[in-house]
């Protein structure tokens, strides 16, 4: 449930549902995303749900935070709105020259590639969000034998579609961008698809996420 | 092939094709987008008689320097802009706010914004743009929207459609001025600072540096000491909240911004100032001054009004 609502702004609402970061937690704030994107309340222009905030801006033209506030307030929540939520695999290639950070971590964890590896695939991971670059989800969570620090000093360039981990999460960097997460592989895969014209994204909030490895034949296949 | 259309001789420093931008995708990583200063974005429109949305070449310090091929077609520039159209080798000055008319062979020149940043290009058409997600606003990190999500480019072809007879003059009475404070309402993450910094903040001025974009303003200016942590759990960000770094240096938010963040928010402008905001140069000064909601509220419907004010003025 939400803890409290203030104003962010005078055209945002911040919806605090808590400080820890836990699944219980963002399937509240995920289902109060997927019940307000249904209720079409007037003046809403963007809902942004993250570990345990929510965010909803508005056309101050068209309403204002406190006519929005009641309304969140009265809203009655369907239960388990998580229809449009999925189970998606994804397939990441770990050959040497897509595992960046491979040989930090094994030095870091001291655990040998194989069980790095073993561990990683072995997990489902949830989708606590999507955002700060274009489609980027951010998963979780780790095993805690994996749980490692960020480079000290980020990359200039992480490539597109490189699988990074970093303490309790991992995600996938959908374009290539600055970033400090452990690449430990590659995937073929599209996460986000300008071409799909209304869903862009293959990966949304409160998705969950199974990886499988696949040989650097079968990457080069996918991608073509 | 289109018979009327712009050949870019010169793309200038970041220009861009907007219109209102895009609603309802930051849970997906999409920002808003859409022209930086709306006030001046929507007169472009209304003196070119278009809809509100239509779409607008939005250019930055230096713009673009075009050459028009095609039929006799009514043009303006909005903002604080320094242009000339080049006839047959003679420069003609013109004044912005009004329609101009441009003929086949002229070249529209839009040399600099004055002690400003964006200014805008509206023509009595359409530019022929693609969109994505209902919006044509090109966000060149997403490299989505309008010119295949990239800046213009040298040598390439703007093609217009649905040209209209000459408009009218238009004309609209608009100075743009200039504000050095910018009012601000306590963000969630107040009390992450001490008593000291936040007297600090409000009490000095800040210096906006190169490092400002379509993304956000870089402040450089006294440290704002954060007495609980640098980091927050990453959130949803909002045009004009202002981080503080793990420097102690504030970043303000602006329309193409990453709809997620991880530091501490001390506050966020208000939305009458934000127009006015984005159009402060590097090299500025800037300081800023604590309002309430109510407050805030008051003075964007006066903004409003004023601009309504302005609409409705037009000669």
């Amino acid at each position: 449930m939400i803890k409290n609502i203030s104003n962010l702004g005078d055209a945002a609402m911040y919806c605090d549902f808590g400080t820890e970061v836990n699944k219980e937690i963002n399937r509240n704030v995920i289902n109060y995303f997927n019940n307000l994107r249904d209720s079409n309340f007037l003046g809403i222009t963007n809902i942004t749900p993250s570990y345990n905030k929510l965010v909803i801006s508005f056309d101050l033209k068209l309403t204002s935070y406190a006519k929005l506030k009641k309304q969140v307030e009265n809203l009655e929540l369907k239960k388990n709105n998580n229809s449009k939520n999925n189970l998606i695999k994804i397939p990441v290639c770990y050959a040497e020259e897509f595992a960046l950070d491979i040989e930090r971590l094994k030095k870091l964890l001291k655990i040998n590639e194989e069980k790095i590896y073993e561990i990683f695939f072995s997990k489902n991971y949830y989708c606590y969000m999507t955002g700060f670059i274009a489609g980027m989800p951010f998963l979780g969570d780790m095993d805690k034998s994996l749980f490692a620090k960020r480079l000290e000093t980020p990359r200039v360039k992480v490539p597109k579609n490189s699988v990074g981990i970093t303490e309790q999460f991992c995600n996938i960097y959908t374009f290539e961008s600055p970033g400090g997460w452990n690449i430990i592989g590659k995937t073929p895969v599209n996460i986000f698809d300008k071409k799909k014209n209304t869903e862009p994204n293959l990966i949304n909030p409160g998705d969950t996420i199974s990886f499988y490895p696949i040989s650097k034949l079968e990457y080069e296949k996918k991608y073509e | 092939m289109n018979k009327n259309y712009f050949e870019v001789l010169r793309p200038g420093i970041n220009s861009t094709f907007q219109d209102n931008g895009r609603n309802n995708f930051y849970h997906i990583g999409i920002p808003f987008s859409g022209a930086m200063d709306n006030r001046n974005f929507l007169l472009a429109n209304t003196i070119s008689n278009n809809g509100i949305n239509n779409p607008v070449l939005e250019f930055a310090y230096q713009g673009p320097k075009l050459k028009y091929i095609g039929e006799n077609i009514s043009i303006n520039v909005t903002g604080d802009v320094n242009f000339k159209i080049i006839r047959k080798n003679k420069n003609l000055k013109f004044s912005c706010y009004q329609n101009i008319v441009l003929e086949n062979n002229d070249c529209l020149d839009i040399l600099s914004t004055n002690r400003s940043v964006y200014g805008y290009l509206s023509i009595g058409g359409t530019f022929e743009v693609d969109y994505y997600l209902n919006s044509c606003s090109t966000n060149t990190k997403a490299k989505i929207g309008a010119n295949s999500g990239e800046k213009l480019e040298i040598g390439q072809i703007i093609q217009l459609k649905n040209i209209k007879k000459i408009l009218p003059k238009n004309k609209i009475e608009y100075l743009n001025s200039k504000i050095e404070n910018i009012r601000i309402i306590k963000g969630p993450h107040f009390d992450y600072f001490s008593k000291d910094a936040i007297d600090s903040f409000f009490s000095n001025e800040f210096n906006v540096t190169k490092l400002s974009d379509r993304m956000g303003i870089r402040l450089k200016g006294p440290k704002i000491n954060n007495i609980k942590n640098t980091n927050i759990k990453s959130e949803g960000l909002v045009k004009g909240a202002i981080q503080i770094t793990a420097d102690g240096d504030p970043i303000i938010m602006l329309s193409d911004h990453g709809t997620i963040g991880g530091y501490p928010k001390i506050g966020v402008v208000i939305s009458a100032d934000y127009d006015k905001l984005v159009q402060i140069p590097p090299g500025s000064k800037i300081k800023f001054k604590e309002i309430n909601l109510k407050d805030a509220e008051t003075i964007f419907k006066l903004y409003e009004m004023e601009t309504q004010n302005l609409i409705s003025n037009i000669k």
